[in-house]
């Protein structure tokens, strides 16, 4: 039978011995290294694409590749452009070949395997390009699916890969409604678009955007009301895409197109 | 050349990054998985259920489903572009990841396994050791032997009735919570698929259900088929050996033990066969029914492109020609056989039709994209990616199965010598 001395002394033990470990939960409190991404910081990065201004020169996709260092010969790029073309018949052709590396220079239509086919002038009752580049989600699937925490978002909303992290099983890339993402064919590990996070957060524009002869691609601060490119999108009548897989694109389009996938 | 080059072709419109990532070897993982949590299934019948008629092959399929725990894992690492960072998904797993559960729902099993067939062969090898400690000369093998059995009796040398009932409860108990985790395991690699809401032919949560029923049919088909296969062996070899040992079971002994076993297992193979099944059709006539945005690209697949290995191979020769191998009246070894490999060709395809399938048409669903698999392995990648990496994920638990049945005799009358 424990007496009231013995009672007391046990108590002030337990009660000193569990302070340390919970002393240690203030020290490593989870929110100081969740390095504050839930916290309104001063800047998220957005996207503006304006189809109406594109040509499909590829400048964008060239410029792209040497400055992400992805081999200009392999068939995978961080940024591409799509060539749609409507006939009067309702049917969509769509091709982007090499990513439209080297431009849409002649109207041979891809359609991969098959071959190609072109398209008479007559015939088309409307065309576009659409360029295209990782939507950096609000609601990354990617980030959501990597097994080891490589790929992640971070406090200005651009998602990121860990090159020395990253296992390389593929799930984020399957993850991806839109087909962003690849294996680097040097690193071997997961690879995308980061808006050029290296020159953005050195008050640079990503290098597609310096590429661009048309002004077709911009990019922004969303949290800045005086941004241009926030402007337009506060304003005018933008689109994302696929937003029905709840991902909260933030790479706007003007004048999408409903044939555009 | 980029990952996926060398094996994909693309057809249409398909987006420049995409291609066949997940090939052959994640086909394999899923068959692999399910087998593990199939055998186990089947084991527990009897050890849960005490499902009487199957002790025989409960035993067996625990070795099998062990010897088959590693060769999981091993289509994994194969695939991975950087398998020297696969320790990662047990280091620093990514919780909202379906794969991070990986490590921790493996090791349990592991362990569940591990410690029930502990629990079922300690007797074994505290007699063993005890036979083998009074011995004087003892040869080479049989102190290789005798060490062995010394470790993994783990000092328990309790072999009173009392100590072998108590490893009889635990066995019990263990069992019966490795049915769940076996189905969690398996339900799991279901998930990640069906999880993936980019890929509009995985999404559903019926997915790991389907994994889990056709996981049990397709791990009780292959204990069905080696089950036969070594039991073929052992009435050669015992026909050899009772020459010299007579109290040796007779053919005619073993030939009759075999088939009861049999036809018992292979009524439990047909009800999670119709289960399975019903499950999949359920999920196409939904699809079908409700024709969403994905409908019209999906069809294209179901019924055009994958209609031979769906419709042909898989519901075809791997379901209804079984079904009606494996119902007819009288029931005879050789059908049997016959009947649980069709039904391992239907899951294989299963998972083929999932995995690939889920891959043959773009995410702009207006272009396809068509799996060659790689035969000659001309780099490592082909190996690993190819036919060759796939037959050794498959060979290997054989051989382990193989190694292991050394250690712990699969069948009762071996305990005796």
């Amino acid at each position: 039978m424990i007496d009231r001395r013995g009672f007391c002394k046990k108590a002030l033990l337990i009660a000193g011995g569990l302070a340390i470990p919970i002393s240690a939960l203030e020290i490593f409190d989870p929110k100081n290294l969740l390095a504050e991404k839930d916290d309104q910081g001063k800047v998220r990065w957005a996207f503006l694409v304006d189809t109406y201004n594109c040509v499909g020169c590829g400048f964008c996709v060239k410029a792209c590749k040497v400055e992400n260092e992805v081999p200009l010969d392999a068939n995978v790029t961080r940024t591409w452009v799509e060539r749609y073309i409507l006939t009067r018949a309702g049917v969509p052709y769509i091709d982007s070949p090499k990513g439209a590396r080297d431009g849409f220079t002649g109207k041979k239509i891809s359609l991969g395997e098959e071959g190609v086919i072109e398209i008479r002038d007559e015939d088309i009752s409307k065309a576009f390009f659409v360029p295209k580049l990782c939507n950096q989600c609000d609601n990354p699937p990617c980030v959501q699916v990597c097994p080891v925490g490589a790929t992640y978002q971070t406090a200005d909303g651009v998602v990121l890969v860990d090159r020395d992290w990253c296992i390389g099983c593929g799930y984020c890339i399957m993850g991806c409604p839109y087909g962003v993402r690849f294996f680097h064919p040097v690193y071997h590990v997961a690879e995308k678009c980061n808006f050029c996070y290296h020159r953005i957060t050195k008050e640079m524009k990503s290098a597609c955007v310096d590429a661009c002869p048309f002004g077709a691609r911009r990019i922004g601060n969303l949290r800045d009301p005086n941004d241009p490119v926030t402007k337009i999108i506060m304003s005018e009548r933008v689109a994302v895409l696929k937003e029905e897989y709840g991902t909260k694109p933030q790479v706007f389009y003007l004048g999408l197109s409903r044939e555009v996938r | 050349m980029v990952h996926g080059e060398a094996w994909t072709i693309k057809e249409l419109f398909v987006y420049p990054n995409e291609y066949i990532y997940w090939t052959i070897q994640i086909v394999m993982y899923p068959l692999m998985t399910g087998l593990v949590a199939g055998a186990f299934v089947l084991s527990s019948l009897y050890h849960v259920f005490g499902v009487k008629k199957l002790k025989d092959i409960a035993r067996f399929s625990l070795v099998f489903s062990f010897a088959l725990l590693p060769c999981a894992m091993l289509p994994l690492m194969l695939h991975l572009q950087q398998p020297g960072r696969g320790m990662e998904i047990m280091l620093t797993p990514h919780f909202t990841s379906a794969i991070a559960a990986f490590g921790i729902v493996f090791t349990t099993y592991s362990m569940i396994v591990g410690s029930e067939l502990w629990f079922v062969y300690r007797g074994y090898f505290v007699e063993t050791v005890q036979s083998l400690r009074d011995k004087t000369n003892r040869t080479f093998g049989e102190s290789f032997r005798y060490n062995l059995y010394r470790v993994l009796s783990l000092g328990a040398y309790d072999i009173s009735h009392e100590a072998r009932e108590k490893d009889e409860r635990a066995i019990k108990i263990l069992a019966g919570i490795g049915i769940p985790v076996a189905c969690f395991l398996h339900g799991y690699a279901g998930f990640i698929f069906g999880s993936v809401k980019a890929n509009a032919l995985w999404m559903t949560p019926l997915m790991p259900v389907i994994f889990i029923c056709s996981a049990v049919v397709s791990g009780v088909a292959l204990c069905i088929v080696t089950y036969i296969a070594t039991m073929e062996l052992r009435k050669l070899l015992a026909d050899r050996k009772r020459r010299h040992d007579p109290a040796l079971p007779s053919t005619e002994e073993l030939k009759s033990a075999e088939i009861q076993v049999v036809t018992m297992t292979v009524k439990y193979l047909v009800m999670f066969m119709i289960l399975a099944i019903s499950l999949e059709l359920l999920d196409l006539i939904f699809r079908g029914y409700t024709a969403v945005k994905s409908w019209d690209i999906l069809r294209k697949i179901i019924y055009g492109k994958d209609f031979f290995n769906i419709f042909i191979l898989q519901y075809g020769l791997g379901n209804l020609v079984p079904f009606i191998i494996l119902l007819l009246p009288r029931p005879t070894i050789r059908r049997a056989v016959a009947g649980s490999l069709l039904v391992l060709l239907g899951v294989f395809m299963m998972r083929w039709n999932v995995v690939i399938g889920g891959q043959a048409f773009s995410g702009s669903f207006a272009g396809f994209m068509e799996y060659r698999l790689p035969i000659w392995p001309d780099s490592m990648e082909l190996y690993k990616e190819g036919l060759f990496g796939a037959l050794t994920v498959g060979i290997a638990p054989f051989i382990l199965f193989w190694i292991m049945s050394k250690i712990f005799p699969i069948f009762p009358g071996e305990e005796r010598h």
